[in-house]
């Protein structure tokens, strides 16, 4: 890593601690194209090898170095400190919100990979699953609405934007209704009634207010809040005496 | 939210939307130089079509508003359960009321 | 400083919708116990028209033609996203919203007396 001269250290506030917590201060020398997450493991291995945070691939693939970076959620690995810090020097990382802290910047995912389970967020064969394999022509409708929402990589990223998730703790969230949304969309499940009935009661798709904070800040691209849209037609559609 | 209440909103709002459109073009319109009772009822009194159309308003608004009100109750304060449904309950029917009556009112006689 | 998620066209947008809502809830019986007052024929309805002539008046209409507006026009964006599978430019589709409501708003404070 080539350190850039002439360039005053980056003020970096970094949460330490859980729920009840305070902001350390570091100083870190910039560096050319460096990213949030080379900064984080600057200041743990250079500085105090206590901060504790999570990554694996360090490529935008895992999804698991997901961080509050001054005031919005990203994934540090693949945001470079000059794109957030503009022509300053401050970098503000803390925990998402909207999950428990273990500690620092490390999060509990547990409650948020369970509410994918309770939205039936899986693949459901059926008693007796198909020989065969399935034909799913490319371009069929359900195809389409599939592709646009099966790359989630279950980052927690929208689920920490989400403002509904703030105000609703037992709210399913944009990602696993997202991922349910794929499987409504997934012509070969045979659990299509139990979802719904998942994905329509109070905390479920219902409870979405079309804030766009998931659709605006998945790293991904994804829209979970059209794929929540689809959600809610489909529960309509079923309630209303046709088939989803 | 419930998936009934749900949909009784988003169905009334479908409602609401020509409704509300309707009342729009109706207020800007009226509201120039002034309005004076004779006038405005002159113009309403005996519109059977226009009762209609705010008969229908009205019942649409009845269940529309305490809809909403319950969700940003239930989402903003600690108030919910059987208190609230009934609270919101005797509100849609205080709107359902008096909007009928100022129905009434304006375009029957 | 202000939550990323509450700067975004969507948010704005859905607490616009929310407390023009609440205001419209809270408006609506006493507009309707004053149409009512028609019941007693044209004077009764005059008197009412002449007690709430004042500029104070006049602004919380304005306001109310706001809120009418605003709600409708936010509310058939979320109809259109959730039961047209409108895809939308949020920024754009928001501020045209607001655009139409501040249009009902001056056409109402230009013309009331």
């Amino acid at each position: 890593m080539i350190q850039r001269q002439n360039d005053k250290p980056l003020r970096v506030e970094v949460w330490r601690g859980t729920a009840n917590g305070h902001f350390q201060r570091f100083d870190v020398p910039r560096r050319e194209n460096q990213t949030v997450l080379d900064v984080v493991t600057e200041i743990q291995r250079a500085q105090d090898a206590t901060l504790s945070y999570r990554f694996a691939c360090r490529v935008g693939m895992c999804g698991s170095c997901a961080m509050v970076v001054n005031g919005r959620p990203r994934w540090t690995c693949r945001t470079r400190v000059a794109a957030v810090v503009g022509d300053g020097d401050a970098l503000k990382l803390e925990p998402l919100r909207n999950f428990t802290v273990v500690k620092d910047l490390a999060v509990d995912m547990v409650a948020f990979f369970d509410k994918w389970r309770d939205a039936k967020g899986y693949f459901e064969s059926g008693p007796q699953p198909a020989e065969d394999f399935a034909v799913v022509p490319p371009a069929s409708p359900q195809r389409q609405a599939a592709n646009e929402g099966i790359e989630c990589i279950g980052c927690g990223v929208c689920y920490s934007a989400c403002d509904v998730v703030a105000w609703d703790k037992d709210y399913l969230g944009p990602s696993a209704l997202n991922r349910a949304w794929t499987l409504v969309n997934d012509v070969r499940d045979q659990a299509q009634a139990a979802r719904m009935q998942a994905v329509s009661q109070g905390s479920g798709c219902l409870a979405c207010h079309t804030h766009m904070s998931c659709t605006n800040f998945c790293p991904k691209h994804i829209a979970p809040t059209y794929a929540i849209a689809g959600l809610k037609r489909a529960m309509m559609r079923r309630a209303l005496g046709g088939e989803a | 939210m419930s998936a009934k209440l749900f949909i009784a909103q988003r169905l009334s709002a479908f409602v609401l939307a020509f409704a509300v459109a309707i009342h729009l073009a109706t207020i800007l319109y009226a509201v120039r130089g002034g309005l004076t009772a004779a006038e405005v009822l002159g113009r309403t009194r005996g519109n059977g079509i226009f009762l209609a159309i705010y008969v229908v308003f009205v019942i649409a608004v009845a269940v529309h508003a305490p809809i909403g009100l319950r969700n940003v109750l239930r989402e903003w304060t600690a108030w919910r359960g059987r208190s609230l449904d009934v609270a919101l309950a005797l509100f849609a029917l205080l709107l359902l009321a008096l909007g009928l009556r100022a129905a009434f009112a304006v375009y029957a006689v | 400083m202000m939550r990323a998620s509450h700067r975004q066209p969507g948010f704005v947008a859905a607490t616009l919708h929310r407390l023009s809502g609440i205001a419209l809830a809270i408006f609506l019986p006493l507009h309707f116990l004053a149409l009512g007052t028609a019941l007693r024929g044209a004077d009764a309805l005059d008197s009412f028209f002449t007690a709430t002539n004042t500029p104070l008046v006049k602004a919380a209409e304005c306001g109310l033609v706001l809120a009418l507006t605003v709600h409708m026009t936010l509310g058939l964006r979320l109809l259109a996203i959730e039961f047209f599978a409108v895809r939308e430019r949020t920024l754009a589709v928001v501020s045209a919203c607001l655009a139409v409501t501040f249009a009902a708003g001056l056409i109402f404070a230009l013309n009331v007396h």
